[in-house]
């Protein structure tokens, strides 16, 4: 799905500017930079707190950053209320899928599509591009397992119709099979005209649909590039530290080359 | 044939109970805040109730909406400045600041209407009134108006919670707050317009309470405010429909008190408010979406 060539004489539709946040004491990112262009899948990948999280959140306007800046089709929205960022168009599936538990599944997409911007995504589309939700509709959110909360989470944040979508660990918590069949959307996703930025701890889900990546290490940015120019070692190097070194270390038992760890907790 | 006629007008009372209740309930389901003041602006509603009337002469049931705006207005504005002040250094704050808020009202009420009782003047014989059922039992139709007042009230919550825009928004920011901002809610207007909507019960609350029977300065923390607490903790909290059955049960306690020995009325309530506490504190109902 790699480009040959990114637009980068294009605007980008989201930039992120030496962004540097704070958690308490703790600096959860350094000076970190990017820009998305449209049409993109920009994948952000990382180990467990080295920001990825962070970084989505202080987008959607969820965290205040200590430094730097965040455009949103060449404007400053750093100071944009995260309300005001969505019905902008930033729309951001949270980790852990928050969907509104005492509500049903038709009223969470009814939720995401009240301050909906103009666009081609509706809840009837929704339910054609997840075909089991429309006899399910009626059914709590706190009842449906992780996977159907997934897609009922991606669901509510497209009926917003948002220009750039942002995803934060699809993949946690989920069967490989069930982060298969949510990835396989993507493509339907993105040629409605929605840019994707994506965190995504499975490195090799991530690897397999980013059209660009960025690898974050300790709340840095420690590798940038096409999925096809960026080498395995490379990868693993940037993913746990240099040359590979720090493999064994904070515990981490996977490695880049492979599948990741859907089980694994979440992020601080 | 005395028990039914307390137990009838117990079940009635509970009505009243009811719409002290449910705003209460409302504000804290839905903001975690608990109003201690709850009480007191039912107060300041009936007074409003007997200022509009007694200066504009307009006939009571016209002043009826005019209270309920006026207080949804003071419910919103007080959400968005105050509350949502409090809330934002953390839900403890609240409790402070509506004990305050309720020593001021109070003290503001004695100040200047002193602390001679007022009752609203209904304007019809609706408040003598009552038919008879046997030889024994004799219902008072003010009882039976304001009980399906409260009925009317609970019933259009309801539909307001569960089919309009601001109701699934209201229920979904009380869900969780962050992910209602993710798509595009503002929640302080979102608890400006559940606080607007609890306060627009408690100006019936307070109106109903003027009816039936008198209020003072004091009415609302020594009457309303503990009867709607007991009422919502017997009936569960967060629930609507909880708020009735709370009402009644405690009704039908102060009734049966009342018929035991008239000094056991008030006691009887809480001893059944205090049985709920220890056996069953989740309420009689328990909340409709434990998760």
């Amino acid at each position: 799905m790699s480009n040959a060539t990114r637009p980068e004489n294009g605007t980008a539709v989201l930039e992120v500017r030496d962004l540097t946040v704070h958690h308490g004491q703790l600096r959860a990112l350094s000076n970190v930079s990017f820009r998305v262009y449209p049409g993109e899948v920009y994948a952000i990948i990382g180990a467990n707190g080295a920001g990825k999280s962070t970084l989505l959140r202080t987008i959607a306007g969820l965290h205040h950053p200590a430094a730097g800046a965040i455009l949103y089709d060449g404007e400053d929205v750093t100071g944009l209320r995260p309300e005001r960022r969505a019905t902008a168009g930033i729309a951001m599936v949270p980790e852990g899928r928050r969907l509104f538990p005492s509500l049903t599944l038709e009223e969470n997409l009814k939720v995401g599509a009240t301050f909906a911007r103009e666009g081609p995504w509706t809840i009837e589309r929704v339910y054609e591009l997840f075909t089991w939700m429309k006899d399910r509709r009626n059914q709590r959110a706190a009842q449906m397992s992780g996977g159907e909360q997934q897609a009922t989470a991606i669901g509510r944040a497209l009926v917003a119709n948002p220009r750039v979508l942002l995803l934060d660990e699809l993949s946690l918590g989920l069967a490989p099979v069930v982060v298969q069949r949510i990835y396989g959307m993507l493509p339907q996703i993105l040629e409605s005209g929605v840019t994707v930025l994506l965190v995504e701890q499975d490195v090799t889900q991530a690897l397999r649909v980013a059209t660009h990546l960025q690898c974050l290490l300790e709340g840095r940015t420690t590798l940038e590039g096409r999925p096809s120019d960026v080498t395995a070692e490379q990868v693993e190097a940037a993913y746990f530290g240099m040359a590979g070194a720090a493999a064994g270390q904070g515990g981490h038992p996977g490695h880049p080359g492979q599948p990741g760890h859907p089980g694994e907790g979440s992020e601080p | 044939m005395a028990w039914v006629n307390a137990i009838i007008q117990g079940i009635l009372t509970g009505g009243l109970y009811a719409l002290f209740a449910c705003g209460l309930s409302l504000m804290f389901g839905v903001m975690k805040v608990v109003n201690l003041a709850h009480g007191d602006l039912a107060v300041v509603a009936g007074y409003i109730g007997v200022g509009i009337i007694a200066s504009t002469h307009m006939p009571f049931l016209w002043s009826v909406p005019v209270v309920v705006v006026i207080m949804a207005a003071l419910g919103y504005a007080l959400q968005r400045t105050m509350l949502q002040t409090a809330l934002s250094r953390g839900e403890l704050t609240t409790l402070i600041v509506t004990f305050g808020l309720s020593i001021v009202i109070e003290n503001g009420l004695l100040q200047f209407f002193t602390a001679n009782t007022r009752g609203i003047g209904v304007g019809s014989s609706l408040v003598s009134s009552s038919f008879k059922i046997g030889s024994q039992i004799q219902i008072g139709w003010l009882l039976v108006v304001v009980f399906a007042l409260a009925l009317v009230v609970l019933l259009s919550l309801q539909y307001f919670l569960s089919a309009s825009k601001y109701g699934r928004l209201i229920r979904a920011v009380a869900d969780d707050r962050e992910a209602a901002q993710l798509s595009g809610a503002d929640y302080r207007h979102v608890f400006g317009i559940a606080a607007a909507v609890a306060f627009g019960t408690v100006a019936l609350a307070g109106v109903a309470y003027g009816m039936t029977t008198v209020i003072q300065p004091t009415t609302g923390t020594d009457t309303i405010l503990l009867f709607a607490f007991a009422a919502v903790v017997i009936g569960g909290l967060g629930s609507l429909w909880g708020t009735l059955l709370g009402g009644i049960v405690l009704g039908v306690a102060q009734q049966i008190g009342a018929q035991i020995n008239i000094s056991y009325e008030v006691l009887a309530g809480y001893v059944v408010f205090l049985a709920v506490l220890v056996l069953r504190p989740q309420g009689l109902t328990a909340r409709r979406s434990q998760s």
